[in-house]
Parts: C-alpha cells; structure tokens; sequence
C-alpha cells in the first residue's frame, strides 16, 4: 500500500473549537429548563415557605400530579423528534378514560383485563394514524386532526353522561402510595417514571430511537440511507397513541371516572411541555429529560398559582403561553447564531 | 496485461418514460480498481443509468451482472446491499448527528439490542482513519462544512458490511457529481480518499461536469449521447478536445463567431462603483466598476466567491462593509429591493431554490419582478400583461409557448429563460447572471450566450458568472478574476487574454 | 370540444370536488326531508335548510377566508379560535358596562375594540412569523394557548350575558328577508376576493407561499405581506367572534370558537388549497367551510344521534385528504387515473427536465439527464 499523504493544515482548522461546540450543544436547551424549573422552585420556596411549600411532598406532588401529563409528553417527544405532530392526545386520553370506565363499570370487566385492551386500542390508534401519515403522504397535522375527532367521537358515542368508577381495584390502585421516607408517590408517578426511563433508553440505545432522530434531522436522506423510514414513522405514532392511552389510564385512577370531556386541549399541554423542554418542534433534536423538566416546569406554574391563592385557574394558561414564547424565542435565538 | 474481468458489467440496457427514450441499448463495463468516468452532456442519459444502476429505476431491457451474476435492484436498499453504493450531488446524511452516527446509522454495533457506542466510535475513528481523514467522529455533522459532509458520505457508503459481518463489502462506488460544491482543496482531499479507495480495490463510477477533474482521477471513460453509447476510452488515449467532440458532436463552432463580435462593441459611462464592498465569511472587501452596455465577467474557482460577490452587488446578502452607487445614489443593501429599484437584476444559479415558484405559471413567474416593483395595489393592466408575456416567450422561444403552463414542468433550458424574461421585463440597468448556461442543453446554452451580446449591445450591463472560463473570455469586455474569496484582478479583455492567462493569475492570486 | 374533453375540463376544474361531495352531502337530504330544498318566508323573514346552513356556517367561512389566505403564504394560524374568544368577550363585556347596552355608539366602540384586540393578535404573530421567522405552527399556538386564559381574564371566568338590540343584529338579525350575518359573509368574501384577485396581492401571496427565496430575491415585501395575512386573517376571527357572541348574546371565554381553527383549516383543505402553501382558491374554502356545516345539519335531519357528529367530521377529513392525495389515487385508481387527474391537492410537482408531455404522476422524479 502506498503511504499515507495527509494534509493536516487543511483539516484541522475545520474542527469546531470548544467555545462553539459548547453554544451549539444541544443539551444546552435541556440545561436551560432545568435551571429554570429550579429557580422557580427556589422562588416558590421563598415566597411561600410558612405555608408548606418547602415539604418534600409538594415537591413529590409534582409528579404525582402531572404523571398522565408526561406519559403523554413522552409519546409526543418521539412524534416531534422525528419532525411530526400529533393533536390526537387529548383525544385518546379522553377516550381512554370512557372505553375504561365503561370496560370496568357497564360491562364488569375485571381491571387487569381492560388495561390491555385500552392500550391496545391506543396503540392500534396510533398505528392507524401513521400508516395513513406514511402511506398516503398526508400531513401528520391534518391525519392527527381527524385522530382529534374521531376519538372525541367514540367518546360521545359510548357515552354522554360521565361514568364514575367505583371498582374497588381501581380505587385500591389508585390509592396505593410508594413510600420515599420523605414522602410518597403515587402509582402513576412511578409508572411515569419508568416510562421516562424505558423511552430514554429506547432513544438513545435502540436502533429504533435513533433513527427516530435521523428522520426527525432529514427524511429524505433517511431513506437515501436505507433506513427504513417508512416503518419508524408508523412506529413513533404507535408509540405516541400508546403513551396516550396509557396517559388516559393514568389519568382515570387520578380522577377515578371516565367523562366524554376529560383532557381537552391536553395535546396543547403536552406539545408546551416538550417545547419548552427544549425540543425542536422542527424535529431531530432534544431528549426526553427535557420534556420531564418541561412538564415539571408547567405543574408547578399550577402549584404556584395554588399557593398564591387570589391568582384565577386562567392564570396558568397565560403563564404557560408566556414561557412558551420566552422558549421558542430562545431556540430561535441559539439556532439563528448557529447557523452563522 | 491482460483485463481482469470487470466486477459490473450492463448490457443492452433500455429504459423508457412515456413518450422519452431515455436509454437505448447501452453496455457499460467497470473494472475492480479503476475509477470510471461517465461522460455526456445534460440530456445524455447519466442520471437514468445510474439510477437504473442503483435501482432507483426499474429497467426495460437488458441485463446486469455484478461479480458475474445477474442481478436486478429493486430499491436502493438492495443495490446497497449487493455492494453498490451511491453518493449524490446533495449531502444525503442526517446533520443533527454525529459524525460516527452518521457513518454507522441503520448498521450500528449492538449487543442485545443495546447500541454500544463507545466500539462504534472507536470503529468510526479507525475507518475515518484508515482512509486518511482527520475528522473528530464525536462532532455533529453540522458543525462540518459540505465538503466533509462529503467525505463522511463517502465513508459511511464504502463502510457498509464492515460491522456485524451485514453486506459483502463496497464494489461498486458512484459519486454523482460529488466535486460540484467543493473548492480545489476539497477537491483534492476527495481525490485522495478515491485514490485510497482505488487502491483497495474498489470500482468507482466518477460524474463531474469538470473536464480537469476527469483527466486527473480517471482511468477509463464511457461517452453517452441522447441515451446511446458513443464510446468507452481509455482516458489517456483521448484529449479534451476529442471528448468534448463525442459528447457534444457539431455544435461546438456555434459559439465561435461571438467573441470577435463582442470585441467590437464599445462601453459607455459608468453604472455601478462598488467601494470597499465585503462580508465576513463571503468576500473580502473589493472595489468594482461596471460601465454602461459592458459584459463584466467573473472568472474563478467554484467557491471562490463569484457568487457571494453577485449577491453582495444585489443586496441579497446584508455587507459589513463597503457602498455601492448607482448613477450617483447610494444603495441601502439591509434588502434586494433598493438594488432592484435602481435598475439591478439578478438571476440566482439555483433556478429550483432561488429563481422560479413552481407552482405559478409561466406567465405570473414572468411579471413577478415586475409587479413586485410596482407593489400589490397596481396590478399590471390584463391586456398589457398578455402582450408583455406573448413578447418575451416569442422572443426567448420559451417552450412550450403557453403562458398557463406550469413553470416546474418546464425543462431546464426554458426555465432559465423565463427567469430571464422575468427582468427583462423590467429593462434592467445590470443584469447579473450567475451560472446561467448551468444544467441547461446546448442549443439553450447558445441563444443566451448571444441573448447576452445583443442585450450588451442595446447598452444593458452584464455581470456575468460561468464556470468554464471559455465562455466567460467569449463574452466579457472586462473579467473580473476571482480566488480564495477575493477579488484578485480586473482584466480588459484583448486579444492576449487567455484562458491559460486567467488560470496564472487564479493560481498565482496577482495581477500581472 | 367533445363531451369527453368537456368533461375532463370539467373534472380538472379546481372546484369539481369540493362541490361534488357538498352536492352529494345535500342531497343525501332529500330522502329524509323531502322539502330539504324549499324556502319559505315567514313573517318576512326568509326560513328554509338552505338559509340555515349558511347562517350557522357563517362564522366558520369567515375564519376559514382569512385562514385561506395564511396558509396560502405556506403559514397557518392556529390562534383563530383564542381570537373569536378574545373579541366577543371584550364586546360583550364592554357592553355590559354600559348604562345603555342599546347605544348604538357603546355597541359601535364594543365591536371596535374587539377587532383593535385582532389586529394587535395578528400583528404579534405576523411579527414572530415574518420578523422572528419562527415556524408558524409554533408562533401562532403561543396565543393559541394563552389567549383563552386572556379571555377569561376579561370575563373574569364568567359567561357575559348582554341584552343588546343593535348588536344583536349582527349574528341573530334579519335585513332584506336574510339573516344579516350572510350580508357581512358576503361582504367579507368579496373584498377578500377583490382584494386578492384584483389587485396583484394574490399573486405575490402565491409567490412568497410558494418559493420565499425566489419572492425575497425578486424584491416582493414578503414581510410585509405576511403580516398583512396574520392581521387580515385575526380581523375575519375577530368578525366571526363578534357573530357568535351576537347570535347567543353571550361571551364565554373558556367555549367560544373553541376547535374553529381546525374546522377551518379543515375547510381550507376541503377546497383544495394546499398546506404547503402556494395557490390558494376562495371559492373552493367557502365550499369547504359550507361542506362542513352542511355535514353537521345532514347528521341533524337524518336521526342519526347528534354525537356522532364528530365520528362524521373524521371520516370526511380521511376521505377528502385521501382522494387529495396523488398516492392514494395512484394505489386505489391505479395510476391512470391518479395521472389525469392530475396533483391538486398536496403534491408539488416534482420537475421533469423533459417537456410537459413526459412529466406524468407515473414517474414522478424522472430526470432524463
């Protein structure tokens, strides 16, 4: 073999240096949130200190209270990662709660026997979706759109009264505390958790999640790569409607019945928390620890606003467009310089 | 030496699209170890035989056989996977991932289902390695210019099959006019890694639309025409002159008679003075004069600026520093519309991205400039703008001649000519043409090179900008002389410039 | 000119299928109310299905223009709905301040104040479209979000009931034997078309929707246009929240126009105008909108239980998207027919270097080169 020529002057000045490799990282937004979550919380603290703001439970509350929230925020990360949307969260969640609250109480299903199905059906939803998506090149707004309606539909259609449950698993499920020694999560909370856990592992150490990533930074050369694109796509929803549905049960133990209207708008909710979390909306950048930081952040602008006391519900809704915008700004900002 | 038997070898190939022929009867052969030139003018039939190659087509007749089998590709994916790899033109790689991503995406070491990523950096590091390049495989892509970006293409295909024993290893490489975007030092670190790749055996198929290039890298060359073979060469037994005369047969002596014409033609006053006109990371700050009714060419390297200097004149691009007058006045430069409103049009090299909206028809790509001058509340009188319209597509032949027609279904030629009807129509000042002549047939290639000197003629300022040097000295009274991001030299054109002269002061970075 | 040719003409128009489904939806009718098509005056007034539909589907045609018009510069604007709720709760709740609520000068300033709130809506987002270049999906669910929480703030959480006769008119009365609320429509739409088709503003809106960079490098304001479109299509929102509070007397921050931004945007596909942006039909998005109205009444009059309603809506967004979409014609209608009927809908067309004859949905990126 020949000897290797080099020409090392010409490469080398092309390295990116540390300063601009810092800027550009894209733990950056992440690292932002976070920041912000804990000045938030050092300001809740100060200010609301005598009135029980500093007990490890409110801060344990946070993930009690929102755990449907980031189950669903973490099937729309997969969805904005990989350059799509989904409106249908809200939707499913809702839905799920009516075809569980129906399963258990009209029908007497036994709960074990329903979460399957639930998911199931969530999950199929999702499928349906994104073979439609993949299939019959249709915006994932539009198809999502018509997910929105439909299961809102279905709701109505098994139901326009809301149905309570009074299964005594769900309530027994519902009521189950783990204990931390400071303090207790709920059943929820540590599903969440671990469907935290399960969706880090699957984005950063599967095959699966990184091409979730590839086809949320460029779809056509995805394909141009030979990586199945087509499949993933299918895929991120499926996982998205599954989320969903079992966001929906979540839910249904944190309120223990199933009502036509529940979780409108939550799709909202959860595209902020992921936004906000530093994900961009454009797809192929972000993390999942960035959409718990994001719905951190939006349950305790709730919490605050409890503490607070005279401050109106609207208030989280102004609030939370208020970030969202600081937010988007920002990435707009750091994208902007990083392309100079 | 006898021949080794080749590793790809076509035959009859045929392929059809309703109403084109676009391939009849082609046999292609490549050899283990060579770097193979496909060779034809826009129109030929390279793109289709590639693609029908790499299974992007289906095929209408003919056979392929790789290592002696027949095959047949029914995507990319398996063309991959028999040992064809691809690069295009276009970076085809996922910039929000790291380089080492990049290279092992969809083949990446696991063990149980778990990406190890600490072995595939390190294997991405030993292949970036092994063939040469200095690349810090944990970066993101993005943060590489193109031309790497190219070269992690190129890795990333000819690194197929090295883990989880998956594929048979790269045979076959195609770089469809890889070289496009790159400047001369890019081009070499490219050649180097072909070389290296060359060496280990490996076949590559070479597209570049520079004849330079081609009698440096290649061995061997296949010369298409109008989708038929002309002929397979040995690259050392054929000249430039030769070649060009098998791609583009007779019509090279239309071009002839215009640089004695051109040479005749007088200038006037002075249009434009650019001072100290520069931007950061486009072109260092240069000073330029453009006079009534003169053809300023610009001469240089892709990426020496030229393009970068046309934006700057134009205002598409905001300068740090510098002014330009027009007549007296000074420009703002923060939006193109000052320089429009002084009389400066531009034609951007990238018709698809910067030029035509697709969707419109000819007619309203036409008076877009136009009405765009003239703001939303006065819309072109009907019968005015079916005459104006009528005019110009008679007078370019824009074809087909139907003013309804959808301008993306048009091909290259006459969409470059209604981009140009589109400021011709608002009688430009300066018309700054970038790369005009660029992907477009011949015959599209003379009339706008004469388009050219009559507009001249009638007292229209030209800034001109085309790669190959001939053209450029064929036309322009003046040529600028462009390298590494600077504007190097202004030359009036005589009888003692020489596309030789050019290249010396481009190589040399001096006026002489 | 044969038949066979007419009809082709025919098909190819960009209206045939949009009024083919809104056709076939009314007379889906006529079997179960057989006067479905009749229309009677009563006391003055003119009473029918017909009038019905149009009256109900007015506010959804009005954001479904301005929408049009956004998503024809390649934007869209999901803060419609926040912004019907935003207008009628400031109206509503001006008037109710009012000693008089009958004051035609206290219903006049109401209105004004409500579409002021609009433009300052619109310009927001115009400005985070044009001027920050964000996404506008992104930009424009900023208000989307926090807008109702504004529009509660106004109602302070309550629903404002109004007892107001001037300002009733404009969703609830009756001028010329018609709802009043069809003349503002009409009105609305024809300066939206006029401004649109004669001026050049169409135009220069299909360009910057359909190649920005080539619009910038031409010297179209492309800016200013878009902000001109966010702060047109806040002002048709704001219109269309005045009408709904009118009609109902009634500003409820938390349900007024609530999901109109996506039966708008719905609307706006039904008429075939691409969500990419580029060439955008009126025409065809009042058909839409009134497809969708049309629809709803349809489920009323033939018994089918009204809750199934929105089952309806995502069938005929899954069918409307499916026949728009060249791939599934090709897959279903094999590719003949996918071919003649050409890309309407979604699909940009992919570039033939040869000559129109050659460029078929068959071979949609062939380049002979």
């Amino acid at each position: 073999m020949s000897a290797t020529t080099q020409s090392p002057t010409a490469v080398g000045s092309r390295t990116p240096s540390k300063a601009q490799r810092l800027l550009g990282d894209r733990r950056l937004p992440v690292a932002a949130t976070a920041l912000l979550f804990l000045v938030m919380y050092g300001v809740g603290l100060g200010r609301y200190q005598y009135y029980g703001f500093d007990e490890p439970q409110v801060f344990l509350n946070l993930f009690i209270d929102n755990s449907y929230l980031l189950v669903a925020a973490v099937g729309v990360t997969f969805v904005i990662l990989s350059g799509g949307i989904d409106l249908s969260v809200g939707s499913v969640i809702g839905f799920t709660t009516m075809l569980t609250a129906w399963l258990v109480e009209r029908e007497g299903l036994p709960l074990l026997v329903v979460i399957p199905i639930v998911l199931a059906v969530g999950a199929f939803g999702g499928f349906l979706m994104g073979y439609v998506i993949h299939n019959f090149e249709i915006q994932p707004f539009i198809v999502t759109l018509a997910g929105l309606f439909l299961f809102r539909g279905l709701c109505l259609v098994i139901s326009k009264e809301s149905i309570s449950i009074s299964d005594s698993a769900v309530s027994s499920m519902a009521e189950a505390q783990v204990s931390l020694g400071m303090g207790f999560l709920s059943v929820g909370a540590v599903v969440s958790l671990v469907v935290l856990a399960v969706a880090f592992y699957v984005l950063h150490y599967t095959r699966f999640g990184r091409r979730v990533y590839a086809i949320g930074g460029n779809e056509q050369s995805a394909l141009l790569m030979g990586l199945p694109q087509g499949g993933t796509k299918i895929a991120v929803y499926t996982v998205s409607g599954f989320c969903s549905a079992l966001a929906g049960l979540l839910f249904t133990l944190y309120i223990q019945s199933g009502d036509p209207l529940h979780a409108t708008g939550m799709e909202l909710d959860a595209i902020a928390a992921v936004v906000i979390g530093g994900t961009l909306l454009t797809g192929g950048s972000g993390y999942v620890v960035g959409t718990l930081f994001g719905v951190l952040v939006l349950g305790l602008i709730k919490s605050i606003i409890q503490f607070e006391g005279t401050l109106s519900s609207w208030w989280t809704k102004i609030a939370t467009g208020v970030l969202l915008c600081a937010f988007i700004l920002v990435q707009r900002v750091m994208t902007a310089r990083k392309k100079t | 030496m006898a021949e080794p038997r080749p590793v790809l070898q076509m035959t009859g190939i045929v392929k059809e699209f309703p109403g084109v022929r676009a391939l009849s009867d082609v046999d292609f052969r490549l050899f283990p170890g060579e770097i193979h030139a496909l060779m034809g003018e826009n129109g030929a039939g390279k793109s289709t035989l590639i693609k029908v190659l790499t299974g992007v087509y289906s095929l209408d007749g003919g056979t392929i056989t790789l290592d002696g089998r027949s095959v047949l590709f029914g995507s990319p994916l398996q063309a991959q996977q028999a040992g064809i790899s691809t690069v295009y033109q276009e970076v085809n790689l996922c910039p929000n991932l790291s380089v080492a991503e990049n290279i092992f995406i969809g083949r990446e070491p696991t063990r149980m289902g778990r990406i190890q990523w600490k072995r595939m950096r390190k294997e991405a590091a030993e292949l970036v390695d092994r063939l040469g390049l200095d690349i810090d495989v944990t970066a993101p892509l993005s943060s590489y210019p193109l031309a790497v970006q190219q070269l992690v293409a190129i890795v990333r295909s000819v690194g197929t099959g090295d883990s989880d024993g998956q594929g048979s290893g790269t045979k076959v490489l195609v770089l469809d006019e890889p070289t496009s975007s790159l400047d001369r030092d890019e081009v070499q670190e490219l050649f180097r890694l072909m070389r290296r790749l060359k060496d280990e055996g490996v076949a590559i198929l070479f597209v570049s639309h520079f004849l330079d290039q081609i009698y440096e890298i290649c061995d061997r060359m296949t010369v298409l025409r109008n989708g038929t073979l002309v002929g397979e060469h040995m690259v050392a037994d054929l000249d430039q002159v030769g070649l060009i005369q098998l791609m583009i047969g007779k019509a090279l002596d239309q071009l002839e008679e215009l640089h004695d014409q051109q040479l005749h033609s007088d200038v006037g006053e002075t249009l434009l003075t650019a001072e100290g006109l520069g931007r950061t990371g486009g072109i260092a700050p240069f000073d330029l004069e453009i006079k009534k009714g003169e053809v300023l060419g610009l001469a240089g390297l892709l990426g020496s600026g030229r393009t970068e200097l046309a934006r700057l004149l134009f205002g598409a691009d905001q300068p740090d520093s510098g002014k330009v007058t027009i007549g007296g006045k000074q420009l703002s430069m923060s939006a193109p519309n000052a320089a429009i409103g002084a009389g400066v049009a531009f034609c951007s090299e990238n018709r698809k991205a910067e030029g035509l909206v697709p969707d419109l028809t000819v007619r309203e790509n036409i008076i877009l400039a136009l009405q765009a001058a003239r703001g939303w509340t006065r819309p072109i009188p009907v019968a005015q703008r079916d005459e104006l319209v009528a005019k110009y597509i008679k007078a370019l032949d824009i074809r087909p001649a139907n003013p309804e027609a959808r301008v993306g279904q048009l091909s290259g030629g006459n969409q470059q000519k209604v981009l140009l009807a589109r400021w011709l129509i608002t009688q430009p000042k300066l018309l700054i043409l970038d790369e005009p002549t660029r992907g477009i047939d011949v015959g599209a290639k003379a009339e706008i090179q004469k388009l050219v000197v009559s507009l001249s003629e009638e007292g229209m300022s030209v800034l001109y900008i085309a790669a190959e040097l001939e053209e450029v000295l064929r036309l322009s009274h003046t040529i600028g002389v462009l390298r590494d991001r600077r504007l190097v030299a202004q030359l009036a054109n005589g009888p003692e410039i020489t596309s030789s002269r050019i290249m010396e002061t481009i190589a040399s970075g001096e006026h002489q | 000119m044969s038949t066979n040719s007419r009809w082709r003409a025919l098909t190819h128009h960009h209206l045939f299928w949009p009024v083919a489904v809104l056709v076939f939806l009314l007379l889906v009718n006529v079997p179960f109310t057989p006067d479905f098509f009749s229309v009677k005056m009563t006391g003055g007034h003119l009473y029918g299905s017909l009038v019905s539909i149009v009256l109900f589907g007015s506010p959804l045609i009005l954001v479904a223009v301005g929408m049009t018009v956004v998503i024809a510069t390649g934007g869209i604007d999901l803060s419609v709905g926040a912004v019907v709720a935003i207008t009628g709760a400031l109206a509503c709740s001006y008037i109710s301040h009012q000693a008089d609520q009958n004051a035609l000068s206290g219903v006049l300033l109401a209105m004004g104040l409500g579409l002021l709130a609009a433009v300052v809506c619109g310009l927001w987002n115009g400005f985070l479209v044009a001027r920050m270049g964000i996404q506008p999906i992104i930009a424009t669910l900023i208000i989307m979000v926090a807008g109702r929480g504004v529009a509660q703030l106004i109602t302070n959480g309550q629903i404002i009931t109004i007892n107001s006769d001037p300002y009733k008119l404009i969703g609830g009365g009756y001028w010329l034997t018609l709802p009043f609320s069809i003349f503002v429509v009409a009105v609305v739409v024809a300066v939206t078309v006029a401004l649109t088709r004669r001026t050049a503003l169409g135009l220069l809106i299909e360009a910057v929707g359909g190649n920005a960079e080539a619009s910038r490098l031409v010297g179209i304001r492309s800016r200013r246009i878009k902000i001109m479109v966010y702060v047109f299509c806040a002002l048709c929102a704001a219109v269309a929240g005045l009408m709904i509070s009118s009609n109902t007397s009634a500003a409820d921050g938390n349900n007024a126009g609530l999901w109109i931004e996506l039966d708008a945007i719905l609307a706006v596909v039904i008429g075939g105008t691409s969500l990419l942006g580029g060439r955008f039909s009126i025409g065809g998005t009042v058909v839409g909108a009134l497809v969708i109205q049309t629809l709803t009444t349809t489920i009323y009059t033939i018994g089918v239980p009204t809750q199934t309603n929105l089952v309806f809506k995502a069938a005929v967004v899954i069918v409307v998207c499916l026949l728009q979409s060249p791939k599934f014609r090709a897959k279903v209608f094999g590719a003949k027919f996918g071919a003649r009927f050409g890309a309407k809908g979604g699909a940009k067309p992919a570039v033939a270097e040869t000559d129109t004859a050659a460029s078929t949905d068959a071979a949609p990126k062939m380049e002979v080169s």
